[in-house]
C-alpha cells in the first residue's frame, strides 16, 4: 500500500509520518508537495503536523486552499483514507472534511507532553487493530487543540460512534486534568461521516518506533492496512 | 472603479470559551479596573479594494468573510466601512 504525506510550507511532522510508514509499518511512502495536483497513485493520504503557513489567520485556514487540497478532498469523497494529525486535523476541519474546529488551548500555553487516550470505537478504518476501550499513550504538541462543535454535531458524533479517541487518565478512567487543551467532551479524535477521514490532535506517527517508547500509534497504520488491502 | 476601505472585526462567538479574553479580563481586574463583565479577544483585518460601487465592495467583503476570514463554526464578524486616510 502506498502512503502520500502532504508537505505544506511549515509542516514539521511530515518526516515523522514518512518514517513511521516506511520503517515501522514497512510500506511505501512518498512526500506530496502542496502545490502538486498529483496524488502519485497513493492509496492513503496523511495531512501531517506542523504550522502550515505559520498558522496565519487561523491554524489550517490558509493551507486548506493549497492546490493539492482539491485532490485530497476528491480522494476523500471517493472514500480514500485520510489520516489528519494535529495541524492536519486543523486543516481538515477548515476544509470541511471533518466537522467542528480547533481553538486555542484552554490553558493558553503550548502543550508538549505524553497523554493518554482511550479508543472509543475499535471498529473504524483507523482503530480496528485496537481493543475496544484500549488506553494508548501518545504525545501531543500543540497550542490550538481545543476541539469545539455545536451541540447537534456533538450529538451526532457520539451517536454515530465517530468519537475515535478521548483523553483519559493513565488507567483509562475519566479523570479531571487528563484533557490537555479543554476539548469539549474530552474529544481527542473524530472520524468523518463516511468513516474514511480521521482527525486527531495526538501524534500516532511519533509513537511507532520502539526506540521512542511505547509504539502505541502503530496500530492506526496497521488498521488502515487491514481494511484497505482487504 | 473606486477604492473602498473596510475594517473587518472578527470575534469568538458568544458562548464559546475565549481563554485569551478571560485572561485579559482577569488582568484588568487585577490592575484595579472594577466592573469588568466580559472581554473577548478578536482580530481586525483592514481591507482596501477596487469595486464599481459601495454595494459591490460590501458584498465582496461579506463573501471573503464567509469563505476565508472568519470560521463559521466559532466566530462572528462585523464589517465597517473606513473613511479614506
Amino acid at each position: 500500500m502506498k502512503f502520500g504525506v502532504v508537505t505544506f510550507p511549515g509542516s514539521n511532522g511530515d518526516y515523522d509520518a514518512l518514517h513511521a510508514v516506511r520503517d515501522a509499518l514497512g510500506e511505501e511512502a512518498v512526500y506530496l508537495w502542496h502545490k502538486s495536483h498529483d496524488l502519485d497513485g497513493c492509496d492513503v493520504l496523511v495531512l501531517p503536523g506542523g504550522f502550515s503557513y505559520g498558522d496565519y489567520l487561523r491554524a489550517g485556514a490558509i493551507a486548506r486552499f493549497s492546490p493539492i487540497m482539491r485532490e485530497v478532498t476528491e480522494h476523500a469523497r471517493r472514500g480514500g483514507p485520510v489520516l489528519a494529525i494535529c495541524n492536519g486535523f486543523q486543516v481538515a476541519c477548515e476544509a470541511g472534511l471533518l466537522p467542528g474546529a480547533l481553538l486555542r488551548n484552554k490553558g493558553l500555553t503550548f502543550v508538549s507532553a505524553p497523554v493518554h487516550v482511550r479508543v472509543e470505537n475499535a471498529d473504524t478504518l483507523f482503530t480496528n487493530r485496537y481493543r475496544d476501550r484500549e488506553v494508548l499513550r501518545l504525545p501531543v504538541a500543540h497550542g490550538e487543540g481545543r476541539y469545539v462543535a455545536d451541540d447537534e454535531t456533538l450529538r451526532r458524533l457520539e451517536g454515530e460512534g465517530r468519537v475515535a479517541f478521548r483523553y483519559v487518565g493513565a488507567d483509562g478512567a475519566d479523570a479531571a486534568g487528563a484533557n490537555p487543551n479543554g476539548s469539549v467532551r474530552e474529544i481527542a479524535g473524530v472520524v468523518s461521516e463516511s468513516g474514511n477521514v480521521l482527525g486527531m490532535m495526538p501524534h500516532p506517527e511519533r509513537a511507532c518506533d520502539p526506540a521512542l517508547g511505547r509504539p502505541d500509534g502503530l496500530a492506526i497504520f496497521r488498521s488502515m492496512l487491514e481494511r484497505v488491502s482487504a | 472603479m473606486s477604492i473602498y476601505r473596510f475594517a473587518v472585526h472578527i470575534a469568538p462567538r458568544r458562548g464559546i470559551l475565549d481563554p485569551q479574553g478571560k485572561a485579559i479580563a482577569e488582568a484588568l481586574h487585577a490592575l484595579g479596573f472594577a466592573g469588568i463583565r466580559d472581554a473577548r479577544m478578536g482580530k481586525q483585518i483592514l481591507l482596501e479594494l477596487d469595486a464599481p460601487d459601495p454595494a459591490h465592495a460590501r458584498a465582496a467583503v461579506g463573501d471573503m468573510c464567509d469563505r476565508l476570514l472568519a470560521n463559521p463554526v466559532t466566530e462572528d464578524y462585523h464589517i465597517a466601512p473606513v473613511e479614506s486616510p
